[in-house]
C-alpha cells in the first residue's frame, strides 16, 4: 500500500521502538507479557501453595505445640511488616499511575520509596531472625524450646521436636518470602534505571505493570503468612 | 489502560490501601480475642478478603479484558484449592494417626 509495507514496517512500528516485530500491536504485546507474568505467578502460587499445605498438615497434627512456638514471635513486628508491604502496593500503584499519565519525577520517587519499603521489610525480618537466633530457636544442633506452656493449657509444655517443625516452616515460608523481596529489589532497581532513562510513556510502561504484579503478588504471600505464622491462638 | 478511568484509580488506590491496613489491624486484634475455633476462620476469612483486594483493584484483575488471564487466575485457584482441599479430606480425616 504505502512505502512503509516495502520495508517491513507498519505504521505503528515506525513511531514506537518498543513495539518488537513479532506482535502485531503494542496490544498484543502488552497482553502477551502479562499471560507470561501470570503464568509465572501460577507456578509461583503452587511453589507456595505445597509449603502452605505441609504447614496445615502438622498444624493439624500439633497444634499446641505450634501455638507456643508461633506465640515466641514477636506478632508486634509481623504487623508492623504487613503494614510496611501494604504500603509498598501502594507505592507501585502509584508509579503506574505516574507513567501512565508521564510524572516521571513521581514514578522515580514512587519506585524509590518502593524500594525504601521494601528494605525496611527486610530490616524488621533481620531484627526477627536474630532474636529467634538468640533464643536458639533456629531448627537445627543447638535448637531449644524446653518448659514453654502450651497457650491455654497450664502446666502443659510444648514437645520440642514439634516446635522444631514449626520454626523449620517458619524459617523456610518466610525466608523464601524474603528471597522473593530481595528479588524484588533487583526487579524494581532495573526499573527505576529505565525510568531515570526515561523509557517509559503513557503508551509504554508494560514492565511497570509487570514488576507491579510480581509484587503484589509477594505481598499477597505475606498477607498469609502473617496470620498464620505469628497468630496462632494469640489470645489464650 | 483506558482513558475515562484516569480520574478515579487514585482515590481508589487510597480507599483499598487504607481497607488493607485496616484488615491488618482486624487480624491483630481479633486474634487476641477467644473466639474458640472460630478464630483461624475469622484470620483466613480478613487474608482472604485482603488478598482478594490486591489481586482485584492493585493487580486489575477487575476490568481485565483478556479471557486467557482469567482462565490462568481461575486455574490457579482451583488447582491451590484441589492441593489443599484434598490433602486436608486425608489428613484430617486419619483418626488412626
Amino acid at each position: 500500500m504505502s512505502d512503509s509495507t516495502v520495508v517491513g514496517l507498519n505504521h505503528e512500528e515506525q513511531h514506537r521502538p518498543e513495539l518488537l516485530h513479532h506482535f502485531a500491536d503494542a496490544q498484543q504485546q502488552r497482553d502477551s507479557s502479562s499471560f507470561g507474568m501470570w503464568i509465572f505467578l501460577a507456578t509461583e502460587v503452587m511453589f507456595f501453595g505445597g509449603l502452605f499445605c505441609a504447614y496445615l498438615i502438622y498444624r493439624g497434627w500439633y497444634f499446641g505445640d505450634f501455638a507456643a512456638a508461633s506465640k515466641s514471635i514477636d506478632a508486634r513486628l509481623g504487623g508492623a511488616n504487613t503494614a510496611v508491604l501494604i504500603c509498598s502496593s501502594l507505592t507501585v500503584v502509584l508509579a503506574i499511575w505516574a507513567a501512565q499519565t508521564s510524572r516521571r519525577a513521581l514514578l522515580i520517587a514512587m519506585l524509590i520509596l518502593t524500594m525504601l519499603f521494601g528494605v525496611t521489610f527486610l530490616g524488621i525480618k533481620g531484627i526477627e531472625y536474630k532474636a529467634k537466633f538468640d533464643e536458639h530457636h533456629v531448627p537445627g544442633a543447638s535448637f531449644s524450646f524446653d518448659h514453654e506452656e502450651i497457650p491455654g493449657h497450664p502446666g502443659q509444655y510444648a514437645n520440642p521436636r514439634h516446635a522444631q517443625i514449626f520454626f523449620s516452616l517458619y524459617f523456610i515460608m518466610t525466608g523464601l518470602h524474603a528471597l522473593h523481596m530481595i528479588i524484588g529489589l533487583g526487579l524494581f532497581t532495573w526499573l527505576l534505571v529505565m525510568a531515570w532513562r526515561g523509557r517509559f510513556t503513557p503508551e509504554y510502561y508494560t514492565p511497570l505493570e509487570m514488576g507491579g504484579l510480581y509484587w503484589h503478588f509477594v505481598d499477597i504471600v505475606w498477607i498469609y503468612l502473617f496470620p498464620l505464622l505469628y497468630l496462632i491462638d494469640r489470645h489464650a | 489502560m483506558s482513558d475515562h478511568s484516569q480520574s478515579s484509580p487514585l482515590k481508589m488506590y487510597f480507599v483499598v490501601w487504607g481497607s488493607l491496613l485496616l484488615g491488618t489491624l482486624l487480624t491483630y486484634e481479633a486474634a487476641l480475642l477467644d473466639l474458640g475455633r472460630f478464630n483461624a476462620a475469622v484470620a483466613l476469612t480478613i487474608a482472604t478478603t485482603k488478598a482478594l483486594l490486591v489481586a482485584l483493584f492493585f493487580m486489575h484483575i477487575k476490568g481485565a479484558h483478556e479471557k486467557l488471564l482469567k482462565l490462568v487466575v481461575i486455574s490457579t485457584v482451583f488447582f491451590l484449592f484441589l492441593l489443599l482441599v484434598l490433602s486436608m479430606a486425608d489428613y484430617g480425616t486419619r483418626a488412626w494417626s
